[in-house]
């Protein structure tokens, strides 16, 4: 009979749940120091007072040009830059302005990618059609030319400007990933389901589409970050990104080029720092899409 | 191809095709857990099973297809006419695979590679196996595709995987696997993602090729309409065990294991109209978390204080294994 | 039981037609139609279940998109209740396609997978706060569950802690929450194993008696269908080509094309083997992007005569009122054709 029936099913056992993803990321090495350093940096930028002063000095504007270029000596591990300034509080007040244009310029990507791929992937026809034109656009444009153009025409060079030119020649490649997983996730049954109960737009997009597609974006985002980090130093050195009295590693290669030769340190520290913060954040990134790819959670979850 | 006669244990009184004690894992989950079963020439033997029951694996397995990292043959064999397959060198089996023993799979079309022609690919064979000529090889493609009644062979043989529709892709599949005449045929659900209409003709090409060339087809299957289509034995597994075996008319008529009858209740049928069907309880068990005793033992209705301990197979009648303690109580009405 | 007579027609289809372009190359432009759905009239009365057959490709599953308003027709009228759903836009439309449910064929793509079992269950209630006030709709939610046999104590678990058969029961007790006339089921149990199959069939037949449901059931199983069935409609290439009651259908079967079907599917009985006639049609149903002329089955029908590639027949009733053909030959079997 009926309630036989309906007590056995409520008995049907579950399969066994999966292992969290934080759990399975915690046992991954390239995660933990990746993330670790990731976080000395952030920390960094985010109170450089508390890192600098370690080693006696601290204040990176406090200069004495009879230190010029001099090498490491004790109290100043890292030595003195041209302007006779402690190196070491310098690279440690240059991680600053990486962190906040990795920040904005993520942020603003984000936002556009998610808004201009979802509007092109859910509502398709001419809607997608001008943005993907757009899109091509700039995907057949030289970026890093076009970012100098509009950096050499700016009139001031701060965070905002790069991130802002960061952000303009970066979205795309964000918004078409946005696009294509938007498209898939919108023909989804469960999309048709939630449609058929009744479910607005509003709502299937907010619920039910952009939590489900957001996965692919965020990878790539956390895979973008040291990409930008190491674009906005190159467009500084360039000489077209932020600009002395600012401090960041990239003005810091910058002066540093001219007196490789007689004083290397200036060139070796700021790179040190620049190659293993880019490198964390990559690797972090990559774990992160490890941990996120359905396929290698398939692998996990069955035998 | 006459090269299993001078490979070590051959026997030509031992049966075709013989699994036993054979056991698979993968990583730490034991998947198949001491599988056994025989074929001999000209008979069909049908793995009856549902999804997660070893089935597959057991089959994928004796074709040497499992294999590290992702899984591994612990335990057991897979000998043909005594020769032990999972002992051979990689490069004997090699040779064995397609020209003794050959599989057909579910998907047609991922085990054809689809930038080459259909005729190619058949062709490949024979150039391979048999180091025939090309314009030799490619002649003989065509009477495969001919034998696996692919209209305008000829022409077909020169069309891509993908133009092919499911049913004559798996018509492809079967060619490939019957092209050098091998005498074991393992097929995986080769029916399941097709239309009634279609799958009938699949049952009965490979009931028809069987019947001329005296192979052993092993079918494996969920659907239990096919089995009694076409199968002379029938072996129902339940997670990665053999829980019965039999001829599959009286396996029919007489279930020996709770989970057979159970099965065969569980069917839609004409004189059940209108009534419930019966179901089986609960889900089947989890294999990453292995319980003592007897698997089926937690959706059971005969389960018993003997349940506790794993029940060996047991022979009631000629041909006749059941795994069950109960085996009794099942059988009398 | 009340009988067929007096009982409320829920449903009604008139030659719906649903025609999908085919398109091709850079401009995208429309080479040929898609007639997935091409002219079917059906009727559903309160309490009754309709089964659907055929094979993939004959506009089954497009035709459960158009009874439940996924799709737009091309042509052609569903009618819910009396009303009309072309004639309804905005609010109206909600309201009325509330009494037609569908339930999806794969329960692991059906729910969202980041949505708790509660939560889907609920979203119904959310998105039509008119159904029931906010305070009552977590007790509704576990009524739900526990009729279609799940512990409402469950209702925190995510769709990938759950079974198959678990799933397929979520997707169901959601379809409920609206409190439907009509569940459209697609193939709702060919993705199980047949175990739990028998679970799930089990459990529609419960909730047609104790909510009076209609169902439209397809399926290409055909056991299935006849389990559940009260009248069957047969589809080939977008059209009905034979509709009857159960029994008139599997036991009297009358279009060439049904006969080869039900001969097709396997008997689980060993004993049978070679006691059925079985009838092997060749090749598989061709393209509904050009399909052939007059009777659409004519190139793999076994009885077909010069006639059948001209004209196309139309559904007429054989034997009894109810039992319709679409076949030439239909009425007179081995005849002189039309």
């Amino acid at each position: 009979m009926a309630s036989s029936t309906l007590a056995s099913a409520s008995a049907e056992a579950p399969p066994a749940a999966r292992p969290g993803l934080l759990a399975k990321l915690r046992r991954r090495p390239a995660f933990a120091i990746s993330s670790a350093i990731a976080l000395v940096v952030c920390a960094m930028a985010a109170v450089p007072q508390a890192f600098a002063g370690w080693f006696g000095g601290g204040d990176p504007r406090k200069c004495d040009l009879v230190n010029s270029g001099l090498p490491p000596a004790p109290g100043h591990p890292f030595g003195f830059d041209i302007q006779g300034c402690d190196l070491y509080s310098n690279v440690v007040y240059g991680a600053r302005s990486s962190v906040l244009i990795a920040l904005l310029v993520t942020a603003g990507m984000i936002v556009v990618a998610v808004v201009l791929g979802s509007l092109a992937g859910y509502f398709r026809g001419w809607v997608d059609a001008v943005i993907s034109r757009v899109m091509d656009v700039f995907f057949g444009f030289p970026a890093l030319v076009g970012m100098i153009v509009l950096l050499q025409a700016a009139s001031t060079h701060n965070e905002w400007t790069v991130s802002a030119v960061l952000i303009l020649f970066g979205w795309p490649v964000l918004a078409r990933v946005m696009r294509g997983s938007v498209l898939e996730t919108a023909t989804g049954e469960y999309v048709a389901a939630a449609r058929g109960v009744g479910a607005g737009t509003a709502r299937i997009l907010l619920r039910h589409v952009l939590p489900n597609a957001l996965g692919p974006v965020a990878v790539l985002t956390g895979l973008n970050v040291g990409g930008v980090i190491a674009s906005e130093s190159a467009l500084t050195f360039l000489g077209v990104g932020l600009q002395t009295p600012a401090i960041s590693w990239g003005v810091q290669l910058n002066t540093a080029q001219q007196y490789f030769v007689t004083s290397p340190h200036l060139l070796i520290f700021p790179s040190i720092f620049l190659t293993v913060t880019v490198l964390s954040f990559v690797l972090l990134g990559d774990s992160l899409r490890d941990a996120f790819d359905p396929r290698l959670r398939q692998e996990v979850a069955r035998p | 191809m006459t090269r299993l006669e001078s490979l070590p244990g051959y026997d030509a009184a031992a049966p075709l095709l013989a699994v036993s004690e054979l056991r698979v894992r993968f990583g730490a989950t034991t998947v198949v857990d001491g599988v056994g079963y025989e074929v001999d020439g000209g008979q069909t033997l049908a793995v009856l099973g549902e999804s997660g029951s070893g089935k597959s694996v057991t089959a994928r397995a004796i074709m040497g297809l499992v294999r590290p990292p992702r899984g591994a043959v612990t335990a057991g064999s897979a000998r043909l006419r005594g020769v032990d397959l999972l002992t051979l060198a990689e490069e004997e089996r090699r040779r064995l695979r397609g020209t003794t023993i050959a599989m057909v799979f579910q998907d047609a079309l991922s085990a054809l590679n689809p930038v080459l022609s259909v005729g190619y690919q058949i062709a490949e064979l024979f150039r391979a196996h048999q180091g025939l000529s090309r314009k030799e090889a490619a002649r003989r493609a065509v009477e495969v595709l001919d034998l696996v009644r692919i209209p305008s062979a000829a022409r077909r043989a020169r069309d891509y995987p993908h133009q092919f529709s499911g049913g004559m892709r798996q018509r492809v599949g079967i060619g490939l696997a019957i092209a050098l005449n091998p005498q074991v045929i393992i097929a995986d659900e080769p029916t399941t993602a097709l239309d009634v209409t279609v799958q009938a003709q699949i049952i009965r090409l490979l009931g028809e090729l069987q019947r001329e060339h005296g192979t052993a087809l092993v079918l494996i299957t969920h659907d239990m309409g096919v089995v009694a289509d076409i199968a002379d034995r029938v072996a129902v597994m339940y997670a990665g065990r053999v829980v019965e075996q039999g001829a599959a008319a009286e396996v029919y008529a007489r279930p020996a294991h709770p989970y057979t009858e159970a099965l065969l209740g569980a069917i839609p049928r004409p004189e059940l109209r209108g009534r419930r069907l019966a179901v089986i309880p609960g889900a089947p068990p989890d294999p990453g978390r292995p319980e003592p005793g007897c698997r089926f033992r937690p959706r059971c209705g005969y389960a018993g204080d003997a349940c506790g301990q794993q029940p060996p197979a047991r022979e009631i009648g000629p041909g006749r294994l059941t795994a069950c303690h109960e085996w009794e109580r099942v059988t009398t009405p | 039981m009340t009988t067929a007579v007096e009982r409320e027609t829920v449903l009604d289809v008139r030659d719906l037609v649903k025609h999908f372009p085919v398109r091709q190359g850079a401009l995208r432009r429309t080479v040929g139609l898609l007639k997935a759905v091409d002219g079917v009239s059906l009727e559903l009365r309160r309490g009754e279940t309709l089964g659907i057959v055929g094979e993939s490709g004959c506009g089954k599953s497009t035709l459960a998109k158009l009874l439940t308003a996924h799709e737009r027709p091309t042509s052609g009228r569903v009618t819910v209740l009396g009303r009309s759903l072309h004639d309804l836009r905005g609010g109206e439309l909600r309201r009325a396609r509330r009494h037609v449910q569908l339930i999806f064929q794969d329960p692991y793509t059906s729910l969202d997978p980041r949505m708790t079992v509660a939560a889907t269950v609920r979203e119904p209630y959310d998105v039509n706060p008119d159904l029931a006030p906010r305070g009552d709709r977590d007790r509704l939610v576990r009524e739900l569950l526990e009729a279609v046999g799940l512990n409402p104590d469950h209702g925190g678990r995510y769709p990938h802690e759950l079974s198959g058969g678990q799933r397929q029961r979520v997707g169901i007790a959601r379809a409920l929450a609206l409190r439907p006339e009509v569940l459209v089921c697609d193939e709702p149990v060919s993705a199980l194993d047949v175990s739990v199959q028998a679970q799930i069939v089990n459990l529609l037949e419960e909730l047609r008696e104790r909510f009076s449901l209609a169902y439209v059931f397809i399926a290409h199983d055909l056991s299935v269908v006849r389990h559940l069935a009260d009248r069957v409609a047969v589809m080939y290439l977008g059209k009905v080509v034979e509709t009857g009651s159960e029994a008139e259908v599997y036991e009297s079967a009358a279009h060439p094309y049904t006969r080869a079907l039900l001969s097709a599917a396997p008997v689980p009985d060993p004993a049978a083997r070679g006691t059925r006639q079985e009838i092997v049609l060749d090749g598989e149903p061709p393209s509904p992007v050009d399909p052939p002329s007059g009777c659409s089955f004519h190139p793999r029908c076994f009885m077909a005569e010069d006639g059948c590639a001209r004209s196309a027949p139309v559904l007429e009733p054989v034997a009894g009122a109810g039992h319709l053909v679409s076949c030439h030959l239909a009425r007179h079997p081995g005849g002189d054709g039309p």
